[in-house]
């Protein structure tokens, strides 16, 4: 018994130590390197910096191009919060009428919303309908844009949660004699709460982390995001690797502060959107 | 009653969804099947019937890339799945130290693609890059990871799995996490080894997981860009291009015809292997 309980305990500290290898050690080497200066940082060792610079390597980064960094970081936060409160308006009333409806109409719409979380979205006749209308190289072009791809994930989410509802919450509100709108918002949406959260985290990721779409639909050097930047200063300090992890490191600050708060959350919400989808 | 109560779902609630899914989603799709056939400048396009679709399955820099996506999602989407359910069968066992791993290998997901390009085209680099310093010490010579075309595929498609193999496997644990304990305590007082359990409960229970792993994983494979374009561009020559970076840089050269056919042929490969794949996967279902 005692061998087996020792095997075991090696077996243990064998994959915990070759996780930290493969899943921490890059981390960890982005993290040392973005405080060494230029030359140190190009001999790309895991050493811990003789002299740190961290501040002095982020003020590069912060302030170069006319601190772009910065105006990429208020699109970016606008961008994202701007999506999720469309999301979260649209996906909201459509999942709950998709939840309660049954029939022809709603299968079809179903199937609709479906082929959008698989089928890539088609480039260029959206840039052409953005300019027809517009709005191509603007933050509202690209927030309808960003909207439109992460709506079928997001209503799956909320039309999932809306059949665990009971109907008797419908039926008393009718008696009460209140109109649908009245009922959605003050009874039915105040119960969507826990969806509403991990959309809000989930798609606060995955829009803050988006390179293609703001790529295609935002160029223009005002129009910056913080991916978009990132790219760019690959060009930039191409010679220059502890400003590029600095940047990294800044870049990343963002998700992993949502990582600490919200570990759980956003695992749980993954799956959840993965397995009805 | 009930007819009433149906007068509260009205299909104005879809009003606002509808219009915007349908106007910047669903018809740009539609007029890509148009614009496809055609010489495009955005203002003004001229029939030219089945061309663009030509260009892309004669060219040879343009017929690579359908090599390379088969090839990468094929071989990103496969380790995934294999991995992916072999470390959520070892993190639901009994380990302390089981939540700090999950989130460790969970932790890639959510760092931008662009930020873990960025990392591991130094990790990957051909003298300096960690990768090839370690490989030395055991006496390797490490290849030019990403700049030998024989080998810059799998390389990139290695790191997607690195990034994304998390996903893959907490979708596994929660489909492990829904198996029914008894099956394991009948199986070990018949004298099962934990291997015969993994392979004869975990593994057939894990089907509808594994369904959705394959799903997921190899579409996203399919459609993948960025990685690809930050780590190598679709270099060496056309070595690495993916449809999806080849529509890139056919818009980037004004190409808007053959960018658009690129799409549509994208939509067609997605959805050729999307519909069959969902059957078969759906009917081979375990039912307990």
């Amino acid at each position: 018994m005692n061998t087996i309980k020792m095997k075991k305990l090696i077996i243990e500290i064998i994959a915990t130590l070759l996780a930290l290898a493969l899943f921490g050690v890059p981390f960890y080497f982005v993290v040392v390197n973005s405080g060494k200066d230029a030359a140190a940082a190009a001999r790309m060792t895991l050493s811990f910096p003789e002299t740190t610079q961290y501040l002095d390597n982020f003020r590069q980064v912060i302030t170069a191009s006319n601190s772009m960094l910065i105006r990429a970081f208020f699109n970016s936060f606008i961008i994202s919060a701007a999506t999720i409160i469309v999301l979260i308006v649209i996906a909201s009333s459509a999942g709950f009428v998709l939840g309660r409806r049954k029939g022809k109409a709603v299968n079809i719409i179903s199937f609709l919303v479906l082929a959008g979380l698989m089928v890539p979205p088609a480039i260029v006749p959206t840039i052409w309908l953005l300019r027809t209308l517009g709005l191509y190289k603007s933050l509202t072009g690209l927030i309808l844009v960003e909207a439109a791809i992460m709506f079928p994930f997001t209503l799956l989410l909320y039309r999932g949660y809306v059949t665990t509802i009971p109907r008797e919450l419908d039926e008393a509100s009718l008696i009460d004699g209140t109109g649908p709108v009245k009922m959605f918002s003050l009874v039915i949406f105040p119960l969507l709460k826990p969806v509403s959260v991990t959309v809000t985290i989930i798609n606060a990721i995955t829009i803050f982390n988006d390179f293609v779409h703001p790529l295609y639909f935002l160029p223009g050097a005002k129009n910056a995001t913080v991916q978009l930047t990132l790219y760019n200063f690959m060009s930039t300090f191409s010679t220059k690797w502890n400003l590029l992890y600095a940047d990294v490191l800044i870049i990343s600050i963002p998700p992993l502060i949502f990582f600490i708060l919200f570990n759980s959350k956003i695992v749980s919400g993954m799956v959840a959107g993965a397995v009805k989808g | 009653m009930s007819k009433s109560v149906q007068s509260l779902y009205t299909y104005t609630f879809l009003l606002p969804a509808g219009v915007i899914y349908a106007l910047f989603f669903l018809a740009p799709t539609f007029l890509s099947f148009f614009y496809s056939l055609t010489i495009w400048t955005l203002s003004e396009w001229r029939f030219t019937g089945l061309d663009n679709f030509a260009i892309f399955l004669s060219e040879p820099s343009l017929v690579i890339g359908f090599r390379n996506t088969l090839v990468y999602a094929t071989v990103s989407a496969s380790l995934k799945v294999v991995l992916g359910f072999l470390l959520a069968a070892f993190l639901t066992s009994e380990l302390r130290t089981k939540g700090f791993l999950r989130s460790l290998i969970y932790f890639p997901n959510i760092v931008s693609t662009i930020a873990v390009g960025i990392m591991f085209s130094s990790f990957l680099h051909p003298s300096k890059g960690i990768v090839n310093v370690l490989l030395a010490l055991i006496g390797i010579d490490g290849p030019d990871w990403l700049g030998n075309p024989s080998i810059a595929l799998l390389s990139v498609a290695l790191v997607d799995v690195w990034k994304g193999v998390g996903i893959a496997m907490v979708i596994f644990i929660a489909g492990i996490q829904a198996i029914d304990r008894q099956y394991y305590e009948a199986a070990r007082i018949d004298g099962a080894s934990s291997f015969d359990a993994l392979r004869h409960i975990t593994l057939p229970l894990s089907r509808s997981s594994m369904n959705t792993v394959i799903m997921l994983a190899f579409i996203g494979g399919l459609r993948s860009f960025d990685l690809i374009w930050v780590m190598t561009k679709g270099g060496p020559g056309f070595t690495t291009d993916l449809v999806a970076s080849i529509i890139y840089k056919q818009f980037q050269g004004g190409f808007y015809g053959i960018a658009t056919a690129g799409n549509v042929i994208l939509f067609l490969i997605v959805s050729a292997f999307a519909i069959p794949l969902y059957r078969i996967i759906t009917k081979k279902e375990v039912d307990l």
